[in-house]
């Protein structure tokens, strides 16, 4: 690599809370290498600076919930050779998309003091339902190994090492014995995309869902067992669907039926 | 493997007492082994390091049906009392990850380092007869002459087996059905069945090969009388009563070749989550990937290889796109590889009957019932 002009690397953020790209920060070990292999054009949690595009690659954080951001997405994808989004937001639409559905400007008059500055959009929605993305990384918030693996992948021309399968396989791997099998405790482990390395079993709590659906991910049926053979209510049930990937199309629909009827 | 094979002499079953079982576990360690059984750990019984006999599940059993499993205690102190956990030999022999070799990038000049081959001798304590059989349906995988497995054999070599029969089935348990237990009759180097009555607590020792003869010399063992020798018979004989499932095998193997069009399998993809529990549980499937590993600066690259499943998308990507996308395809697939084609690649069937696939399948399908229904949809 050395040499040769160092790509562009851009970091931008839309609807977060800034996770995401602090695992980039994070990358401790990582992080000085990396800055000898890519030019850090636009990372503002690390410097204010900003580079004028193309970029070769950009990190998209966060979802799109205003008029500014749905335009703002378009001109960072136009500057890009590779779109790449992180996190739930990005890829989902995040805990912010909990407000699908709802009555926004009811919401915006308990929370905010001034609810006439607000202008939002009625839905928090995906970067993918705006522009083309070239790859998706999940969760909340990201493995920043994984980060590493990607735009190493990047670097070197070759496939990035990240699994479309279950959480499950991560906990066989470590040999957790299943939380749902030996003790009833309900886990999306089965449906959620693998990249935590099986955390939260791994401390005897369920997966909160946080990558979001696997590759063929079949909530409705994991539901239904939960509900006839582990006793959860319906509310539980509804509420395990709800956080901070709820709107990713196969979660929001396997929870309806569990939802109370409003 | 020399050592592994059977002694032409059939010895008496002889009797040792617990506190020979620590002998035993001493014995193993004296003479260079790790020694891994029963332990409890997690909710489960699982394999861990036994150093003395206080480190078995005493007392503890499990509880076991499709998609469940508990931890329960007996009030009898068997310290063998339970049925298969969650882990298996599999484990330990095929490691979830394991580096193959590294390559060091110096300028222009590339180096390949390879991986040391396992020297560390493993003894396991506890291996109930499907799991004999399973590390020999393994072994049949991995010491083909074409393709031997250098890391899995230099495992496999060293190893002391301790088996015990089974005196109680599990709820998921159908090794009658496939012919490999309750008893340990084959694969160790000694054979226990545990004997615990009102007064007393004992065991019945089988000597299988020269090795477990060489051990068992070192053991305060003496003859078992003919009552000791029934009374673990007829525990062994209870168990095999027990099976909580049930597989027909007469005909499987060329039904479920003819039932590729099924539209069962539709109806168990709907309910399946190709999670991969099943797979990854189960003792026998061997299936496996490899993968590069590099730094940023591409320096230095590791070759890893880490357990796969035929239930995931990848797992049969070609050019272009996977052979099996939907879940129906990939349920078929081990379906049909455990039970027919598994027999025409290794001469037997891929399943043991251990159970491990229905109890720790998230959703409790359970193989069994699934044949019972591919079986009553054509007959
Ligand atoms: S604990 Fe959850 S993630 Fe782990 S195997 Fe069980 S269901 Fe899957
Ligand atoms: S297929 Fe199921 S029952 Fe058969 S050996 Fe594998 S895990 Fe055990
Ligand atoms: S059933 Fe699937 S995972 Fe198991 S050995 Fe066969 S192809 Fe491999
Ligand atoms: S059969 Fe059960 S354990 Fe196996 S992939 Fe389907 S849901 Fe998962």
């Amino acid at each position: 690599m050395k040499g040769r002009v160092r790509p562009k690397l851009a970091v931008w953020k839309f609807a977060s809370c800034d996770g995401c790209q602090l695992s980039l920060l994070d990358c401790e070990d990582e992080l000085l290498q990396l800055a000898e292999l890519v030019q850090f054009a636009n990372f503002v949690e690390a410097s204010s600076k900003v580079q004028r595009g193309p970029y070769a690659v950009s990190l998209v954080e966060g979802s799109i919930t205003t008029a500014h951001d749905r335009e703002r997405i378009q001109a960072v994808r136009a500057d890009s050779a590779v779109v790449i989004t992180i996190g739930a937001c990005a890829t989902s639409g995040g805990i912010q998309a909990l407000r699908n559905g709802a009555d926004v400007a009811e919401f915006t008059r308990h929370v905010y003091a001034h609810p006439e500055y607000i202008s939002t959009l009625r839905d928090s929605t995906p970067i993918s339902a705006h522009i083309k993305v070239d790859y998706e990384l999940f969760g909340c918030p990201i493995n920043k190994q994984q980060l590493v693996e990607v735009i190493s992948a990047f670097l070197h021309g070759r496939k990035p090492r990240i699994y479309s399968h279950s959480v499950c396989v991560d906990c066989k791997l470590r040999g957790t014995p299943c939380l749902t099998v030996t003790r009833g405790i309900p886990c999306l482990g089965p449906v959620t995309h693998a990249g935590c390395e099986a955390l939260c079993p791994s401390y005897g709590r369920g997966c909160f869902g946080c990558y979001g659906p696997k590759e063929s991910s079949n909530p409705a049926s994991l539901m239904q067992h939960l509900s006839t053979h582990l006793g959860q209510p319906d509310v539980a049930l509804s509420r395990l669907l709800r956080s901070f990937t709820a709107e990713a199309p196969p979660f929001a629909s396997a929870r309806k039926p569990y939802e109370p009827a409003t | 493997m020399t050592a592994r094979e059977s002694t032409s002499t059939v010895a008496r079953p002889l009797r040792m007492e617990v506190s020979g079982l620590q002998s035993l576990v001493a014995a193993l360690w004296t003479a260079g082994y790790r020694v891994l059984g029963p332990t409890v750990g997690e909710g489960a019984i699982v394999y861990g390091e036994v150093r003395t006999i206080a480190d078995l599940p005493a007392g503890y059993t499990d509880e076991q049906d499709a998609g469940h499993y508990r931890l329960r205690q007996r009030d009898d102190g068997a310290l063998f009392g339970y049925n298969v956990g969650p882990h298996s030999l599999k484990r330990f022999l095929l490691p979830p990850r394991e580096r193959l070799f590294t390559t060091i990038r110096t300028g222009k000049q590339l180096a390949v380092e390879p991986e040391p081959v396992p020297t560390e001798k493993l003894a396991f304590l506890g291996a109930k007869a499907c799991e004999l059989a399973a590390l020999l349906t393994q072994d049949r995988v991995f010491s083909s002459d074409q393709h031997p497995d250098v890391q899995y054999l230099a495992r496999r070599r060293g190893m002391f087996l301790v088996g015990v029969s089974c005196t109680k089935a599990g709820g998921s348990c159908f090794c009658t059905s496939m012919g490999t237990g309750p008893k340990v009759e084959s694969g160790a180097d000694l054979a226990l069945t545990e004997v615990v009555t009102a007064s007393e607590h004992y065991f019945l020792v089988e000597i299988k090969t020269a090795a477990g003869a060489d051990l068992a010399s070192q053991l305060p063992l003496r003859p078992a009388t003919i009552d000791e020798q029934r009374q673990a018979e007829l525990r062994i004989a209870d168990a095999a009563t027990q099976m909580g499932r049930h597989l027909s095998t007469v005909g499987l193997k060329e039904l479920l070749a003819r039932s590729t069009d099924s539209p069962h399998w539709d109806e168990v993809a709907s309910r399946c989550l190709s999670c991969a529990n099943c797979t990854l549980a189960c003792p026998t499937c061997f299936c496996n990937t490899v993968e590069d590993v590099t730094d940023l600066a591409g320096d230095h690259s590791e070759r890893w290889r880490r357990w796969d499943s035929c239930f995931h998308d990848d797992f049969s990507y070609l050019h272009g796109g996977s052979v099996r996308a939907s879940v129906k395809s990939r349920y078929r697939q081990w379906l049909t590889h455990k039970l027919s084609t598994w027999i025409d690649q290794f001469g037997t069937s891929g399943c043991v009957g251990c159970g491990r696939c229905i109890t720790f399948c998230p959703v409790g399908i359970d193989l069994t019932a699934e044949c019972a229904a591919l079986q009553a949809r054509t007959t």
